[in-house]
């Protein structure tokens, strides 16, 4: 009983940075119908930012968090200017701005490995205080507490801003009709760019947290993590931020149980697929249907 | 006047070729020189062993050659990147034989590789130091193919008997990378060895490589109370194991157990705290008080900026062991007399401790087994 609680506690977990990565990924698709495939990049930037600023800035986490998430919502707004804002009045721009966004990750990960290296680098010992609490033989970590607190902290956050804020409100508008919302003099570029730094801070700001907890970062960590990201909003519903975070809790429990009850991560990916595609057989539009960004 | 010109302007050009000529020709007259080639990766899967390897081989180099004074043999290492790649190594084997004329071959990283390319060396009977390879049938190729590094066939029933004697380990948990010829090789190292000296099997689980989640694994493993954790692993992921296995509340008195892999300062570096009482059986101490390590040590550190690694004191060594057999045998041209001398080399004092060839032309050293003690590898039991 231990066993399957702590299982369900690290599932709950990695799900969470999951769900995280997800919500942002499917943002920017929920309002322009666009897979941002340098998604994945803007997630290890984010990660690798937070490690430069505590190891080389000298900056302690608390502070090195929100620079570097800021940072990679910057880079969000490069990524729409020179990625997709150019490509826009195009006829061909669905496809043209997911090429854009592939060469956008290329660039990005080289950069990283012309700052970084190849190899994995680790946050400095002591970066975050090491508390362990043992409940009932389940075993909880205070960075783990941290972790699905941010992660809890800013899903409300977001939900709460598409739901009440005026520019949330805007978001949706245009993620329902970019002509209307044009015509009723909402300013069409600049949502489109804020969703992109609202979407890339999320992601980064998964990176973050990601590589905190794994305490291993590199250049090419956001592959393995891109494609899962695609499951989760395929699962949850394309453009659904409920669903995403649904889906993502719903991979990481997945995974996690596989590689417990066959005693091998090799089944692991294959399992989290196999159950993607039955759902997509039983609910083609995902979890949690379309079009919910628009309801929020 | 033309004319003239022209003609001077051929002399000139014939002139300046055959200077070049007889610059680039060997010069058999020349102070003894011998050349290794040393096929490293330095690029690819590998490169992060590969670079370890170059420091303690022109490490090497530079002692040898500045004590070698005014008359002696000089060594001259030529490095060249494998890539991590058999076809690479082949390269670079055919280029060092043919082209380089060198005297013998230190590498190539990995065993991969040496398994392709010691054969063009065996046919053309140019002797091959391993110097980081640990698979099977490495040095069985041919008789030119010796390595100074133990296998894990050697070091893990070592660490095996080791443990069982001194801490009456009953019950284990495997952990291994299933998705890679070493860490595969040392999981089928230990589980021969665990059964050998009647030590229970609880579960066998498995990884694949650039995992960075291990606690589904160490969750079960947990649940099994084991008496140790055994594991075949990379540095890298060695690390995570250890520090997540203490995370998630394994006590530190199940101690995890590790291989050659494992005998990395990168483990200690990275794993922190946790790292301690890990016990890893390896081929190199790096706190063994030899005076030859301990020499090693300080002089690595200070040129590099960081203590070596068990890659950086075996290429050391291999270097080493090389420069007696070419002084022994004499002449750097003749490889078939080189090759007879590593045969005959006898307690070399190395980093490695005694050195020897077994009459198979694997290395004689004693395997060790280490444990993790105020953040630094010691012997166990001591």
């Amino acid at each position: 009983m231990n066993v399957l609680g702590q299982q369900l506690v690290n599932g709950l977990f990695i799900g969470g940075v999951y769900a995280l990565f997800a919500v942002g990924y499917t943002l920017v698709f929920g309002v322009l119908d666009i897979l941002n495939l340098a998604h994945a990049a803007v997630f290890t930037l984010g990660g690798l930012m937070a490690l430069w600023l505590v190891q080389n800035a000298g900056l302690t986490i608390w502070t090195a968090f929100p620079l570097a998430v800021l940072f990679a919502g910057l880079l969000g707004l490069v990524l729409d200017q020179v990625a997709f804002k150019p490509l826009r009045r195009r006829p061909d721009t669905y496809f043209s701005g997911l090429i854009s966004s592939i060469a956008m990750a290329i660039i990005f990960e080289s950069l990283a490995m012309g700052v970084f290296g190849a190899h994995n680098s680790r946050f400095p010992a002591g970066t975050v205080p090491v508390v362990i609490w043992r409940l009932g033989g389940i075993t909880i970590t205070l960075l783990q507490v941290e972790i699905l607190a941010a992660v809890v902290l800013m899903m409300v956050a977001l939900t709460q801003l598409l739901k009440r804020a005026r520019v949330g409100k805007a978001i949706r508008a245009v993620a329902e009709n970019q002509h209307a919302a044009r015509l009723l003099g909402i300013n069409v570029d600049g949502i489109i760019a804020f969703t992109f730094f609202l979407s890339s801070a999320l992601g980064g700001a998964a990176g973050i947290l990601f590589g905190l907890y794994f305490d291993a970062l590199s250049p090419d960590m956001g592959r393995p993590i891109e494609l899962k990201g695609l499951a989760v909003i395929v699962l949850g519903g394309m453009g659904s931020v409920p669903g995403a975070i649904l889906g993502g809790l719903a991979f990481g429990l997945s995974e996690v149980l596989t590689v417990a009850i066959s005693g091998t991560s090799n089944l692991r990916d294959a399992v989290a697929f196999t159950l993607l595609f039955g759902i997509m057989l039983v609910r083609p539009s995902g979890l949690l249907g379309r079009g919910r960004l628009r309801e929020a | 006047m033309s004319k003239n010109k022209g003609l001077f302007r051929v002399s000139v050009a014939s002139l300046a070729l055959m200077a070049l000529t007889a610059w680039g020709l060997p010069q058999a007259a020349e102070a003894a020189e011998a050349k290794i080639g040393c096929a490293f990766s330095m690029t690819g899967g590998a490169a992060a062993y590969g670079a370890t390897q170059k420091n303690g081989a022109s490490l090497a180099m530079e002692q040898i050659n500045a004590a070698a004074g005014a008359g002696g043999l000089k060594l001259k290492l030529l490095f060249e990147d494998d890539a991590s790649t058999p076809q690479q190594g082949i390269n670079v084997f055919q280029k060092f034989i043919n082209a380089d004329k060198v005297s013998m071959i230190i590498g190539p990283t990995l065993s991969n590789t040496a398994q392709v390319a010691d054969r063009i060396a065996q046919q053309s009977k140019t002797p091959v130091l391993a110097i980081s390879n640990t698979a099977q049938g490495i040095t069985e190729i041919g008789d030119y193919i010796f390595r100074d590094s133990l296998t894990e066939g050697v070091v893990i029933p070592n660490t095996i008997k080791a443990i069982k004697a001194k801490l009456g380990i009953k019950k284990v948990a495997l952990l291994y990378g299933n998705d890679d010829a070493f860490t595969k090789a040392g999981y089928q190292a230990f589980k021969a060895a665990l059964a050998e000296s009647g030590i229970q099997i609880l579960s066998e689980l498995s990884f694949a490589k650039g995992d960075r989640d291990f606690s589904p694994q160490l969750t079960q493993i947990k649940g099994m109370a084991p008496d140790a954790i055994i594991c075949s692993a990379l540095v890298e992921e060695a690390s995570g194991i250890v520090s997540q296995a203490r995370q998630l509340g394994i006590a530190q008195n199940v101690p995890i157990v590790g291989g050659n892999g494992f005998n990395s300062p990168a483990l200690i570096k990275n794993a922190g705290a946790a790292a301690e009482g890990v016990i890893v059986g390896a081929a190199w101490n790096a706190s063994s008080p030899l005076p030859v390590n301990k020499k090693f040590v300080e002089d690595y550190t200070k040129k590099f900026g960081t203590p070596p690694d068990q890659f950086a004191a075996q290429a050391f060594a291999g270097v080493h062991i090389a420069y007696q057999a070419i002084k022994k045998a004499g002449d750097p041209n003749n490889r078939a007399a080189i090759r007879e001398a590593l045969t005959q080399i006898k307690d070399l004092d190395t980093v490695l401790g005694p050195f020897y060839f077994t009459p198979g032309r694997d290395a004689g050293s004693q395997p060790v087994v280490q444990v993790v003690k105020d953040g630094k590898f010691v012997i166990f039991g001591m």
